[in-house]
């Protein structure tokens, strides 16, 4: 096995492009490496993004944020400007493990292991997040929901990797929120989870919504039906039903050692309604 | 064994403070040594090959490849461990345990193992070697492997004259049940459910083995009892006690599942194969399928009483799983379930029944706190059905001074009324409780053991002592003894040093567990001081040409008795010490005792928790523990004790459990899944230690470390059930079990 | 599987090792350097046992490649005590008995430091999520909370007198 820790993108996607067997991209390594010591992989090359100037820093553009691929949830908590626009998406990634764990993993990392239980990409879903792509062939940029095409599986072609995620400029009175269901306080992966992006009107009407469900189906749900429940009302409890109906209806769960198949339904529409609450509040409703 | 029981009367001046412990410094500094922190030079790094399938023939094992690898040293099968048991089954469970034979017994069962020049050679190593596995029906869940059609683990066992899974029948129980319930007002009736839970040390198992040609053998391992592994390693492998020198290391949590070897022999066998030292630590897979969790059980509880609250009848049927090979889990079982109550008519039945699960081992108060939840919890409905507090009903009920236990012995003084009365008086019963709170109190009871101890007391020259025991050090023991000692010697504490020495250095001494390291060891200790007080004392009257009968031990002096000698001034045992050269040599002290009178020691919970009504997700939100120590020589450990207990208990309680699929293979074998609380699952502990002496200890000590973890499987589902108003009959309560009884009752309107 | 050199400072100390490339920092540690303060408990970055912190930040170092640290600062339990004097932690541990076996003691003094260095006043609460990442078999963390809450006052204590 070799190591190689690049400094441009360019050199990065040559490597991964040109290895002889398999390569793997190493930034958190907080997935890699378990995967590596288990023996559920066994690569011939580890290319280490985090020495890319790319990938490492938190930028405010015009257009909204860019966070580099190899920023680490630790990274985005302590920043604040990031954390006071887009709550849900940093809570979610700081939800990743312990402290330990925060010190090392990303979102980018996070959702290229495409775990259908992985705690930013709802949220990252929920926000419109587009990933920055970096390949032999150029550049592209894909949607969050586009990444992720069935467990342990993304769309990125040999070659491909994530250099950073951008999150779109932020409309006024927008908030948003991720909440998961764990077993303990920490340290569990969702059993289910809610990630939810609202705008509201200066009357206090969503006018905008995005519903994203996790851990119910082989990649992250996006629910529009959830999210039509909501657009145009004030979060009454009639909308509240309806969202978490249309939560509940669009679950495709299994039953596995961490929840049965009724239990994540009945706890996505939970959720659905908690998240929205929550974002709708931080969004100024009352 | 009765002793002088005038300690009851006794002035303590240094048992029952709280000095600091003398691998305290280590063990915060990175510089104590584990079972994984040895090496040795040349060492080879060994792995184990294990079984992928629940229950298999092992029809051959071609290991051509693997050894023909660069960097593999040995390569060890079943044939490079003969079978020198010579007839005695248990000793070759524990062989077959260590290496499979003909058969695979369990999902993680070690078939071969490697020893090579480093981790990655040996893991290449294995995936060479070849098995050739013939697949047979499995069976894991412990009912089914009691039904008639259920495939047979053991050939060998038969019950009711066929081949069977049921290894052992045990009853026990006194008065007669069925006429106890004639009487009753209310009887209830009810079934219960737990599954396995581990240990969940932090510290893998590990060992350094080194076995020369002169068949001289080394071994340093993180164990419970380093005499019990010599022993047993010893047997399985042919050699003599004296030549294998077993040390033990600072030991990283035990529980129970460092009492059993599991892969020393392994070792010890590859090391001789190719006389290098050899290396061999588990990994936590490894550790959760392949060393010994405790029972997964099914209980059925009937309780009648009388509506002034008398219980006429009780009586529990217990089926507990070993694992592949027979045990006696279920059998403790049956023994624990009735011990807190003082019952004229009581039975329990408890069945032994084999699965292909690893093999079962200790697990802190072992087998009690199945059979606790389940007579715990049924005692609650009984008293909800009366319409009783649930304490006063347990109350009236509890076991004293001179009742007969359902497990067969008259009772001395005991704790469980004082615990009780004490619940009543607590802050904790008084406390507010919020919306889907609720609150649960339970009981619980632990034999505890004595056995075989020795120790020695070496004075040095300068009065500084060298305390030796055999017992090792779990949870800060060599501070207790330390205690003792400077209590008995009158001296400082920090004047000793207290040291667990190898088997070559001290004779045997049995494993830490049954709580009765402090309780053992410490009653050695008590008599080898008492040896090295006769000593100095003869020294002191030999200086003094006085009758030794006139000298007395008062204050870490030797004092010459009586008006004609009040001109001899005390003699302190630094003076003494200083002239031993001249006086008759060295001073020590020596005991060997096979220490008996261990005090049961009792319980009493209180649990608060939240339940959110609409995912079922539980919080322990305030936890008490008021238990009975007999004497606390070292409070701070004793509450340590209390709380360590207690939080298993919970994890227990509401999250852990192995998970095993159809195919027979744990599902669930690491940290991720397996659930143990973190840091903010729980809250403070508190603890309130009562003192009933046991009288047959010198001071009174009874053994805490394993009480503790029995109530809380009941506190937390009486608790559970008044939070969210539903009996949860399964264990781990977890979140889906919870939503799901909840979801039903609502149903039900 | 050639090796990867690498330069590095690890508790203050200019160090340097020849690792393999699937090697992990831990493995470095405890194989290479004889610093087994460090102790595997799991692996897979579920206990904490392995705490270091790397360019300050904390991190399980069965998680991270020895390859990575190139040019980094490593700090482990080893480094903690300064010569002779204890750190506050280590000494609040021992006085509060937050330790049984030991074992997971130099994780949590690693991850306790880390808190204590960016909030020297936590909460009770903030304290139990900190150190969720260590697990503790033996105590139930009761006297663990109570020796950081304890160590936190005397850290409050040190920077005040600093700034005078």
């Amino acid at each position: 096995m070799r190591y190689e820790a690049p400094t441009t993108s360019k050199e990065a996607a040559t490597l991964m492009a040109n290895a002889k067997g398999k390569a793997f991209v190493l930034a958190g390594g907080t997935d890699l490496l378990v995967r590596l010591k288990s023996g559920a992989i066994d690569p011939d090359l580890i290319v280490d993004i985090k020495r890319i100037e790319a990938t490492q820093s938190i930028s405010r553009t015009a257009n909204g944020f860019r966070i580099g691929a190899a920023v680490s949830g630790a990274a985005m908590g302590n920043h604040s400007a990031l954390t006071k626009a887009w709550p849900g998406v940093v809570e979610a990634t700081n939800l990743i493990g312990s402290d330990q764990i925060q010190g090392r993993c990303t979102m980018a990392g996070n959702m290229c292991n495409a775990s259908p239980a992985a705690d930013s990409v709802p949220a990252l879903v929920a926000a419109s997040a587009k990933v920055a792509i970096v390949g032999p062939n150029g550049r592209r940029s894909v949607a969050a929901e586009n990444v992720a095409t069935g467990p342990g599986k993304t769309s990125l072609a040999k070659g491909e990797f994530v250099e950073a995620i951008t999150l779109p400029k932020r409309a006024p009175r927008s908030a948003d929120a991720y909440l998961r269901f764990i077993p303990r306080t920490e340290m569990d992966i969702a059993v289910v989870s809610a990630g939810i992006n609202l705008t509201i009107s200066a009357a206090g009407v969503i006018t905008k919504a995005r519903v994203a469900l996790g851990a119910v189906a082989a990649t992250v749900l996006l629910v529009p039906k959830a999210a039509r429940a909501i657009i145009g009302t004030k979060l009454d409890d009639k909308a509240l039903a309806k969202l978490a109906a249309a939560c509940e209806a669009a679950c495709k769960p299994i039953n596995d050692m961490r929840g049965t198949i009724e239990f994540r339904t009945d706890v996505a529409g939970v959720l659905g309604r908690r998240a929205a609450k929550i974002a709708y509040q931080r969004a100024g409703g009352k | 064994m009765a002793h002088d029981t005038s300690f009851t009367n006794q002035e303590f001046k240094i048992i029952g403070t709280r000095p600091e412990r003398p691998d305290g410094v280590d063990k915060v500094t990175g510089r104590a040594r584990y079972g994984a922190d040895a090496s040795a030079p040349g060492q080879l790094i060994a792995r184990i090959l294990r079984s992928p399938h629940a229950h298999a023939t092992i029809r051959k094992i071609d290991t051509s490849k693997a050894e023909k690898l660069k960097g593999v040293k040995a390569v060890l099968t079943s044939k490079d461990l003969p079978d020198l048991t010579n007839g005695n089954q248990g000793n070759f469970d524990i062989l077959e345990n260590c290496m499979a034979r003909d058969r695979a017994l369990y999902d993680g069962h070690a078939v071969a193992a490697v020893a090579a020049i480093d981790e990655d050679t040996a893991k290449k190593a294995l995936k060479l070697i070849k098995v050739d596995y013939k697949i047979l029906p499995h069976v894991t869940d412990v009912d089914l492997a009691m039904q008639d059609d259920a495939p047979i683990v053991q050939p060998r066992i038969r019950h009711n004259d066929a081949p069977s899974n049921i290894a052992q029948v045990s009853e026990f129980g006194h008065g007669d049940v069925d006429e106890g319930f004639e009487k009753a007002d209310v009887i209830i009736e009810k079934s219960y459910k737990t599954e396995q839970t581990h240990q969940g040390y932090i510290e893998p198992h590990a060992c350094l083995a080194t076995v020369g040609p002169d068949g001289q053998g080394e071994l340093w391992v993180t164990t419970q009892g380093h005499y019990t592994f010599r022993n047993i390693c010893a047997s399985l492998l042919g050699m003599e006690l004296a030549k294998l020198k077993v040390t033990s290391s600072e030991i990283g949590g035990g529980f129970g599942g460092k009492t059993h070897v599991w892969m020393e022999p392994v070792a010890l066998a590859l090391s001789r194969k190719v006389n290098r030292p050899v290396k061999l630590v588990m990994s936590r897979n490894e550790v959760f399928r392949a060393s010994g969790p405790t029972c997964s059980t099914s209980v059925d509880v009937k309780i009648g009483a009388k509506k002034n609250g008398t219980i006429t009848a009780a009586s529990a049927t217990l089926r507990y799983q070993d694992g592949p090979f027979p045990a006696i889990w279920g059998m403790l079982g049956a023994m624990t379930s009735w011990a807190c109550y003082d019952l004229k008519n009581v039975k329990s039945k408890a069945y032994d029944v084999l699965v292909n699960r690893p093999k079962v081992a200790a697990y802190r108060a072992p087998s009690a706190p199945m059979a606790a939840f389940a007579v715990e919890s049924t005692i609650d409905l009984v008293a909800a059905e009366i319409g009783m507090d649930p304490v006063e009903f347990r109350i009236k009920n509890a076991a004293k001074k001179g009742t007969r236990a359902s497990y067969g012995p008259t009772y001395g003084p005991i704790g469980i009324g004082p615990t009780l009365q004490a619940v009543k008086k607590h802050p904790h019963m008084r406390a507010k409780l919020g919306p889907n709170q609720g609150r649960g109190m339970a009981c619980g009871f632990w034999f505890n053991f004595g056995g075989q101890t020795c120790t020695d007391l070496n004075i040095g020259v300068d009065g500084t002592i060298n305390l030796t025991i055999g017992t090792v050090d779990v949870g800060g023991s060599r501070a207790s003894m330390s205690l003792i000692a400077a209590e008995e010697l009158g001296i400082p504490y920090d004047q000793i040093k207290c040291n667990v020495a190898d088997t070559s250095s001290l004779g045997h001494n049995d494993t830490t567990e049954g709580s009765r390291g402090t309780f053992s060891s410490g009653m050695a200790t008590i008599f080898a001081a008492r040896d090295a007080i006769k000593v100095m004392c003869e020294r002191a009257a030999k200086e003094w040409e006085i009758d030794v009968k006139d000298v007395e031990w008062k204050d870490g002096s030797a004092v010459a008795k009586g008006v004609r000698n009040s001109n001899l001034a005390p003699m302190t045992l630094k003076e003494i010490a200083a002239k031993s050269g001249a006086t008759g040599g060295p001073i020590a002290g020596h005991n060997e005792v096979v220490a008996d009178g261990a005090g049961v020691s009792f319980a009493s919970h209180i649990c608060d928790v939240e339940v959110d009504p609409e995912t079922g997700g539980t919080k322990v939100i305030r936890y008490t523990v008021i238990q009975d120590a007999g004497k606390a020589i070292h409070p701070d450990y004793v509450e340590g004790q209390f709380q360590g207990g207690a939080a298993q208990g919970i994890g227990w309680a509401l999250n852990e459990e192995y998970v095993y699929g159809e195919d027979g293979r744990l599902q669930n074998p690491s940290f991720l899944d397996y659930r143990m609380p973190v840091c903010s699952d729980l809250p403070s502990i508190d603890t309130e230690i009562l003192e009933i002496p046991n009288p047959d200890h010198p001071y009174g000590i009874r053994g805490v470390g394993e009480t503790s973890i029995v109530p809380p499987l009941a506190a937390v589902g009486n608790a559970v059930s008044m939070a969210a108003g539903v009996r949860m009959n399964h264990v781990p309560m977890s979140p889906p079990r919870i939503l799901k009884a909840i979801k039903e009752k609502q149903a039900q309107g | 599987m050639a090796g990867v050199h690498v330069s590095t400072t690890i508790n203050g100390d200019a160090t340097e090792f020849v690792c393999h490339p699937a090697e992990t920092l831990l493995d470095v540690l405890r194989d290479r350097l004889g610093l087994t303060g460090s102790k595997e408990g799991c692996g897979t970055g579920d206990c904490g046992a392995c705490s270091v912190t790397v360019d300050g930040q904390l991190v399980c170092s069965c998680l991270v490649l020895g390859a990575e640290v190139s040019g980094a600062t490593v700090d482990t339990i080893e480094g903690m005590a300064v010569g002779n004097k204890l750190h506050p932690l280590q000494e609040r541990f021992i006085e509060h008995a937050a330790l049984q076996c030991g074992v997971c003691t130099p994780g949590f003094l690693v991850a306790g430091k880390a808190l204590l260095d960016r909030n020297p006043n936590p909460t009770e609460e903030e304290i139990r999520y900190a150190l969720a990442g260590n697990l503790c078999r033996c105590t139930g963390y009761d006297k663990i909370v109570t020796a950081v809450s304890a160590a936190a006052k005397d850290v409050r204590k040190q920077q005040n007198r600093k700034k005078r």
